[in-house]
């Protein structure tokens, strides 16, 4: 009864299955001018795998939009500032199509919409264009660059010599960290853990190995073996929701319980612009299905799921995502400060105020 | 605009020369279409809108008067004309319209059929921001007996090793044969950074590539290169692994160009080195690499990458040589959904006309003939009691009763003399055949 059709999971029957064997490309004019090409460009990226990680999208995003925005020319007798917002909607379906939204490229979008609404109708065309341009830059400055380097250093404070770090997957947040505290001489040791079928572990690992640092790496099944060992884990975040809930790839909700058992403290380490105003208290109501012939995995030329379709009894999911309750973080390691997970309404409500 | 459509319409047809001593390349009848129909048609249904077309006075003069040779395409033609004695190479003839070109082209040549998902090349092209991204196929044998050849004539070409990476799309070496003394050279850097290659041959280049517009601007500046295909290409795909590709002064000399380039310097600067601060940071950010095992960054930190399209199925043929131009004109009604007997065209109810065979507009056939697998073009009459087998008749022909015709091309305006019988024979523009003639194997053409 869990099947409705073959191949589809009825729990998750709500949400869209994504394939990469369909590309939206496919429909598209060459050359695209329906949809911006550098729009064409991302929403690839995007689907191929090419750009990943919130932080990477929400900035790819961006600089996509400044070259949406320089070559953008007003039609006569329209405002741009009203206009460029309608021209952003298709572009924004189309990348919501190759892949859901991030929660970090909703609220860019929200911001940079909000931008372009006030722009005062006497600005001329270019001034307006170089505004808004500008308001980017300082956008992705502010969230992305300046906010990893506040991150970074009150983070170190909590990392001391001879600390045994686990992270998981590859978090662009905690690498800087890690990186960072290296470069200030701090001496730990790192354990990567990595799960399938994305394995993004491995990409972590090379990037800390190439700094110097000395690395454990094990899959997530061996989870609890390792944590003895263990004196803190550093997460990084999808979304922070509402309700104190931590949104970030699938696995990170487990090795955050496996953590509370064993009594190890869990760091999370988030940039305010990813805080988003949602509640959810399962993994089920919103999630993202990956591919799911991406579960397949040939070995000695043998595929054994090679034709999953035909048992129709078998159904494969991928998911993407999974969320974390906060008793299971004990800290929050934001551009604000080091908050307790059940503070992020208060600054969601701060945020808003200074808008 | 994303791209600008490119068709080189200017070659000569040296391989064909019995077929293109008359008409040019590019009008050479296929399936009753001129040739240049099937490039133009790819790009008219993928969406371009109009194309730059290059080519010679006498293709643009026959283009404009002749009225067997209709384009049939709703884009906007902008025809460059060339010297036809210029022996141009296509890296030319891109110089020289550098003018035109304001941004990354979708260079095709005129003799490309087929029905390929474009989108695949260009995909390639758009996702790694790459340099050259291009097409290819896997070889079909010809299983067509070519008229006028005594034999299987052993093709004679020098083949084309081809080196691709484990994903098959990363082109990472290609070399002609004709180019090695002894054996594969493949230089260590390569191999450092791509330890498992796969080295194909027996491939075909469809001549079509998606270039950047600073390549076509790099062209102005080396006027020494003069084929994309057999110089540009390999400079561009040896270029990928070569150290001052790979330093930080590029980013100074493109810089430079730029200021050469805009007057609007100060502001592009700006705007493009902090667009490439941006790049920078989300390739930084984001956990993707496009290969494993060794601690570099993605793609290794390359600026410069080429990437082909190679094709399993579908048809990919580039009409350069006789024997292609028969096989293509045996696939090429499966193109296009048009009747296979024009509608103009009178012919007689007492006679067989196969399936697979195509008969043009205004033509008259007669009594009692049989038309199996060929084509016959334009305006040509066809008398009683003739047999057509497996051939290729052109326009303007006029065929005499009873004639027997097998595995033959006729070209335009030809008059096939009475009760001649004739067998893989190539009878040139404008030839007579005499009654009664038995020729076979043998081919008639005007001498230059």
């Amino acid at each position: 009864e869990t099947q409705t059709k073959c191949g589809t999971i009825s729990l998750f029957s709500h949400l869209h299955q994504y394939s990469r064997k369909a590309p939206l490309t496919q429909q598209l004019s060459i050359p695209s001018t329906v949809i911006h090409p550098s729009i064409v460009r991302l929403g690839l990226q995007y689907s191929q795998g090419i750009v990943v990680g919130s932080n990477a999208r929400s900035v790819a995003l961006l600089h996509a939009f400044k070259q949406v925005i320089r070559d953008y020319t007003t039609p006569p007798n329209e405002e741009l500032a009203r206009d460029l917002v309608n021209k952003l909607k298709p572009y924004i379906s189309f990348l919501n199509q190759c892949r859901p939204l991030s929660a970090s490229m909703g609220n860019a979008i929200k911001y940079i919409k909000k931008e372009i609404s006030n722009i005062p109708s006497q600005f001329k065309e270019e001034e307006a264009k170089t505004k808004l341009q500008k308001c980017i830059d300082c956008y992705i400055n502010e969230n992305v660059v300046l906010a990893a380097k506040a991150i970074s250093k009150y983070a170190i404070k909590k990392i001391s010599d001879g600390d045994v770090i686990l992270v998981y997957g590859c978090s662009s947040l905690v690498n800087h960290i890690l990186c960072e505290a290296y470069d200030k001489s701090r001496k730990f040791r790192v354990i990567v853990v990595d799960s399938r079928p994305r394995l993004e572990g491995r990409e972590a690992l090379r990037r800390l190995v190439q700094r110097g640092i000395s690395c454990t790496y094990v899959l997530i099944s061996a989870l609890s073996y390792i944590l003895p060992e263990v004196s803190k884990v550093f997460l990084g975040a999808h979304a922070l929701l509402a309700n104190g809930y931590v949104m970030s790839r699938v696995g990170t909700s487990q090795i955050a319980l496996v953590a509370r058992t064993f009594n190890v403290p869990v760091l999370v380490c988030c940039e305010t612009y990813k805080f988003c105003e949602r509640v959810q208290t399962d993994s089920f109501v919103s999630n993202e299905l990956d591919d799911p012939d991406d579960l397949m995995v040939t070995r000695k030329g043998k595929t054994q799921l090679e034709n999953w379709h035909d048992v129709s009894s078998l159904g494969l999911l991928n998911l993407v995502y999974d969320v974390t309750p906060p008793d299971f973080v004990d800290l929050v390691i934001t551009d604000l400060g080091m908050i307790p997970c059940t503070s992020v309404p208060v600054v969601l409500r701060v945020k808003n105020l200074e808008q | 605009m994303e791209l600008q459509a490119v068709l080189m319409a200017a070659g000569g047809g040296s391989r064909m020369m019995d077929l293109t001593y008359n008409t040019p390349k590019p009008l050479l009848p296929v399936g009753n279409k001129p040739l240049i129909w099937y490039p133009l048609n790819l790009l008219e249904r993928v969406g371009f809108e109009e194309v730059i077309v290059i080519t010679t006075k006498e293709v643009q003069k026959m283009i404009s008067t002749d009225p067997k040779v209709k384009l049939d395409v709703k884009m906007k033609l902008d025809l460059v004309c060339i010297q036809e004695d210029a022996d141009m190479g296509t890296a030319d003839a891109l110089r020289h319209i550098q003018q035109k070109v304001k941004t990354d082209v979708l260079v095709v040549s005129c003799d490309l059929i087929t029905d390929a998902a474009l989108h695949e090349v260009v995909d390639l092209f758009r996702a790694h921001n790459a340099t050259l991204s291009m097409l290819m196929s896997k070889a079909h044998e010809f299983t067509e007996t070519v008229p006028g050849q005594k034999g299987k004539k052993k093709t004679g070409e020098q083949r084309d090793f081809v080196g691709v990476d484990g994903t098959g799309k990363r082109l990472l070496f290609m070399a002609n044969e004709a180019d090695l003394d002894e054996g594969v050279v493949i230089r260590k850097s390569i191999m450092r950074k791509h330890p498992r290659m796969h080295i194909k041959t027996g491939l075909v280049d469809a001549h079509l590539y998606c270039l950047k517009k600073s390549v076509v601007d790099f062209l102005a500046d080396n006027k020494s290169i003069s084929s994309i295909r057999g110089e540009l290409v390999p400079y561009l795909v040896r270029k990928q692994f070569s150290k001052s590709t790979n330093s930080p002064k590029v980013i100074d000399e493109t810089h430079q160009n730029l200021k050469k380039n805009d007057s609007n310097v100060n502001l592009e600067i700006q705007i493009s080195s902090r667009d490439e601060e941006l790049l920078h940071l989300t390739q930084e950010r984001s956990c993707w690499n496009d290969h494993r095992g060794d601690m570099s960054d993605a793609y290794h930190g390359g600026r410069l990458r080429c990437y082909v399209h190679i094709m399993d199925e579908g048809i990919c043929y580039r009409v350069n040589t006789l024997a292609a131009y028969i096989e293509a004109n045996r696939l090429a009604p499966k193109l296009f959904d048009e009747p296979a007997v024009h509608p103009s065209a009178v012919v007689s109810e007492r006679c067989l006309i196969g399936a697979d065979s195509i008969i043009g507009a205004s033509c008259q056939i007669s009594d009692k003939t049989s038309i199996k697998r060929s084509t016959i073009g334009v305006s040509t009459t066809v008398r009683e009691k003739v047999k057509v087998t497996n051939s290729i008749i052109m326009h303007g022909v006029t065929i005499e009763e009873g004639c027997n015709i097998q595995g033959s091309v006729i070209c335009s305006n030809a008059v096939i003399g009475r009760g001649a019988d004739i067998k893989y024979c190539l009878v040139g523009s404008a030839q007579r055949i005499e009654p009664d003639g038995e020729h076979t194997t043998m081919s008639k053409a005007c001498s230059a």
